[in-house]
């Protein structure tokens, strides 16, 4: 066989800089590396002699696209070490802006990173030359995460009304009811998408998955629950680090996490969907229904439908918050601090979100570790990659290329958050 | 100029979490119609087709931490007629510069099992630091309003309307009763650039400097009222080394308190 190594220099619309190495040895698949070089930042290093009230703000710029999965994470373990619980209507503020969060993220990455592959464009702008009013409707739907998340956190990127024990300033009752048309709006909206975009065609593609995700007996978890899988996991998020543990891997900045038999698992929408069907709307689970997704879905190139029933779902808490809406007399809890280890575990849009502090009684963080969900799945990542290009070894490697992007993609990874560019290789032998 | 005769836009990231181009892909009521004026010719976060430049705008995000960032940055230079840095990585080194005030060897050895994998500089520094910068925008992240500002002043050739007066300022003008003086709290805001509306203040806390010193800030003078207040020496060493903590107005500040 001819020899041939082709560069591509980026795998585009993924948040972050990385690289796919693939080597081919005389017909034979030898590796598939999914490499990550983002620059390293350090963040566990300098949280290091921070006071713990800070640990929100800092963390949430670990990544643009999912701060409040950052916020919350730190706010839950400094409560945890500190010894109280929000709850009531600050718990519910809470659900409410990662409502936002959940919906401004699906948004960009179903239509403006995922939508174009499946019509072969090269993004939304070209998308919107073809189907411009499934874009403009997009970009209202976005506007209206983003708008949650200004109205509820001050502004979408980074907010800064979060705080350990609550919020700075609690929102007025009619700025957010007035919200209450677009979010019927985008209900109806999404759905009209929803049934569109189940009209596309999805790569035939399952493997037998380990799903990690909260869960919770009560409600689709978010921000509350157990770590649970479909493979016997269920644990108090204290015990993340008996069932994950990490390992650094010469090719890549970012930590990978692995199961301690060295297993992989998969977080994120399609782990939620399959672990906590039961508990999503009863709105969201009609979605899923008309666009015929089954109870459990095994293929990661359908989580772009999961994702229009997350977004729904997300939808429907929106709407079921704002109803009940009453301004709370407080807007946070007082919290002293108290020396001690915490943890805090929180669904982001893309899978579960870990931190763990240790704090001193001056409430001087003296130990922190943060786990992304990118982490975990570059592990489910490259075993899809390895399926996929040992099953097309006979295509050309562009058209090995177009597939490989496509399947990072499905994961969303949020690289940043690990550590953009993707380059993908391939050495033929 | 391409034969779209639109002018060509690039975005470039370097070490940053992707948020201050987000908020250009957050601007969704403009988003077309800045596509229909602008070539959005190099954004791999939103688009896989990649033009070849030169570029006419470069939106540069994120801070120089690594030889093979240092030597694209002057690529990335070439490349672009007018260069714009967008944010506080960006323009003074950003969240990550907090090593600039430790040993690095120290901090890879404390997140990283493998140190040997890691190649890092020892501190992370703003482009301008690297290469001629044509218009620094502050923030962390950086204000969709300011974005939008830069991009139509380009095209409209003329100069971007950024005010550098201080938070202060704004706080006037949206009616926001001073925090520090009617409550006591702790506010970087008469030291920091505006550019956010005050957004701090207006949500009940002080500010904490997400666009970085303003023009001739009075740090020190700051800093004495923050010891009156009742802040610790470590506590007004945290306030200045925070987004912008490499920034030198800010710099200086806290080295002086750590000594």
């Amino acid at each position: 066989m001819r020899s041939k190594t082709i560069k591509v220099d980026l795998l585009a619309r993924v948040e972050g800089e990385g690289a796919l190495h693939v080597k081919i040895n005389q017909g034979v698949l030898k590796e598939v590396q999914l490499k990550i070089f983002e620059p390293p930042r350090f963040f566990e290093a300098f949280l290091r002699g921070r006071d713990f009230r800070e640990a929100p703000d800092i963390t949430s710029r670990i990544c643009g696209i999912c701060p409040i999965a950052y916020q919350l994470s730190a706010s839950l373990a400094m409560e945890e070490i500190c010894g109280i619980k929000v709850e009531g209507q600050l718990q519910e503020l809470r659900r409410l802006i990662y409502a936002g969060e959940w919906i401004e993220s699906h948004v960009l990455h179903v239509f403006m990173l995922n939508a174009p592959d499946f019509f072969e464009v090269p993004s939304v702008v070209h998308l919107a030359q073809v189907h411009p009013e499934m874009v403009t409707t997009a970009l209202r739907l976005k506007k209206l995460g983003n708008t949650l998340m200004a109205i509820v956190g001050g502004r979408e990127v980074h907010p800064v009304n979060l705080r350990v024990g609550g919020f700075y300033k609690a929102p007025a009752k009619k700025v957010l009811r007035d919200l209450l048309p677009e979010i019927r709006w985008a209900r109806e909206a999404a759905i009209r998408m929803a049934m569109v975009i189940s009209g596309w065609e999805f790569r035939e593609f399952t493997r037998d998955y380990h799903y990690m995700a909260l869960s919770s007996p009560d409600t689709y978890a978010v921000i509350e629950g157990s770590l649970a899988s479909n493979r016997g996991v269920d644990v108090p998020v204290s015990k993340y680090d008996e069932i994950l543990t990490e390992s650094h891997l010469a090719h890549s900045t970012a930590l990978h996490s692995r199961t301690r038999d060295g297993g992989t698992c998969l977080m994120g929408p399609l782990a939620r969907y399959n672990l906590n069907y039961d508990h999503l709307s009863s709105g969201a689970r009609e979605l899923a229904v008309t666009m015929g997704l089954q109870r459990t879905c095994h293929n990661p190139f359908r989580g772009i439908q999961i994702r229009m029933v997350e977004f729904v779902h997300a939808l429907d808490e929106a709407e079921r918050i704002i109803e009940q809406y009453e301004v709370p007399s407080r807007s946070f809890m007082e919290v002293e601090p108290g020396a001690g280890t915490g943890y805090g575990c929180t669904e982001a849009p893309r899978g579960s979100c870990y931190h763990r502090y240790t704090i001193n009684k001056e409430g001087i963080i003296t130990d922190a570790k943060i786990v992304a969900p990118t982490s975990v799945n570059q592990g489910p990542i490259e075993e899809d990659l390895w399926d996929i290009v040992a099953h097309n070894m006979h295509l050309s490697d562009d058209q090995i290329k177009f597939i490989c992007e496509r399947a990072i993609r499905n994961y969303d990874p949020c690289i940043s958050c690990s550590t953009h560019f993707l380059k993908l290789t391939v050495d033929r032998e | 100029m391409p034969k779209s005769g639109k002018p060509k836009l690039a975005v470039w990231k370097f070490a940053s979490c992707d948020g201050c181009q987000l908020s250009l892909l957050d601007c969704e009521d403009q988003l077309l119609s800045i596509a229909g004026k602008i070539e959005i010719a190099n954004f791999a976060e939103a688009s896989s087709a990649i033009v070849k430049g030169p570029y006419d705008l470069s939106l540069v995000e994120g801070s120089i931490t690594t030889e093979h960032d240092e030597e694209r940055i002057h690529q990335v230079r070439k490349a672009s007629r007018f260069l714009v840095t967008i944010g506080a990585c960006a323009t003074s080194g950003g969240i990550q510069a907090l090593r600039n005030f430790s040993d690095v060897k120290e901090f890879i050895s404390l997140v990283y099992a493998r140190p040997q994998y890691i190649s890092t500089l020892r501190k992370s520094t703003a482009i301008a630091d690297h290469v001629k910068v044509d218009f620094e925008l502050r923030g962390c992240p950086v204000s969709k309003d300011q974005l939008l500002e830069v991009i139509t002043a380009y095209l409209g050739k003329k100069k971007p309307n950024i005010p550098n007066y201080s938070v202060c300022m704004e706080c006037k003008l949206r009616g926001v009763v001073c925090v520090m003086v009617s409550q006591g709290k702790i506010c970087m805001g008469p030291v920091t650039q505006a550019g956010c509306h005050a957004l701090c203040p207006s949500c009940n806390r002080g500010c904490y400097s997400c666009f970085g010193p303003k023009e001739t800030a009075n740090s020190s003078s700051l800093a004495g009222w923050f010891l009156q207040k009742g802040a610790s020496r470590e506590e007004i060493v945290r306030l200045f080394r925070g987004f912008n903590g490499n920034a030198d107005a800010f710099r200086k500040e806290s080295e002086y308190y750590e000594e």
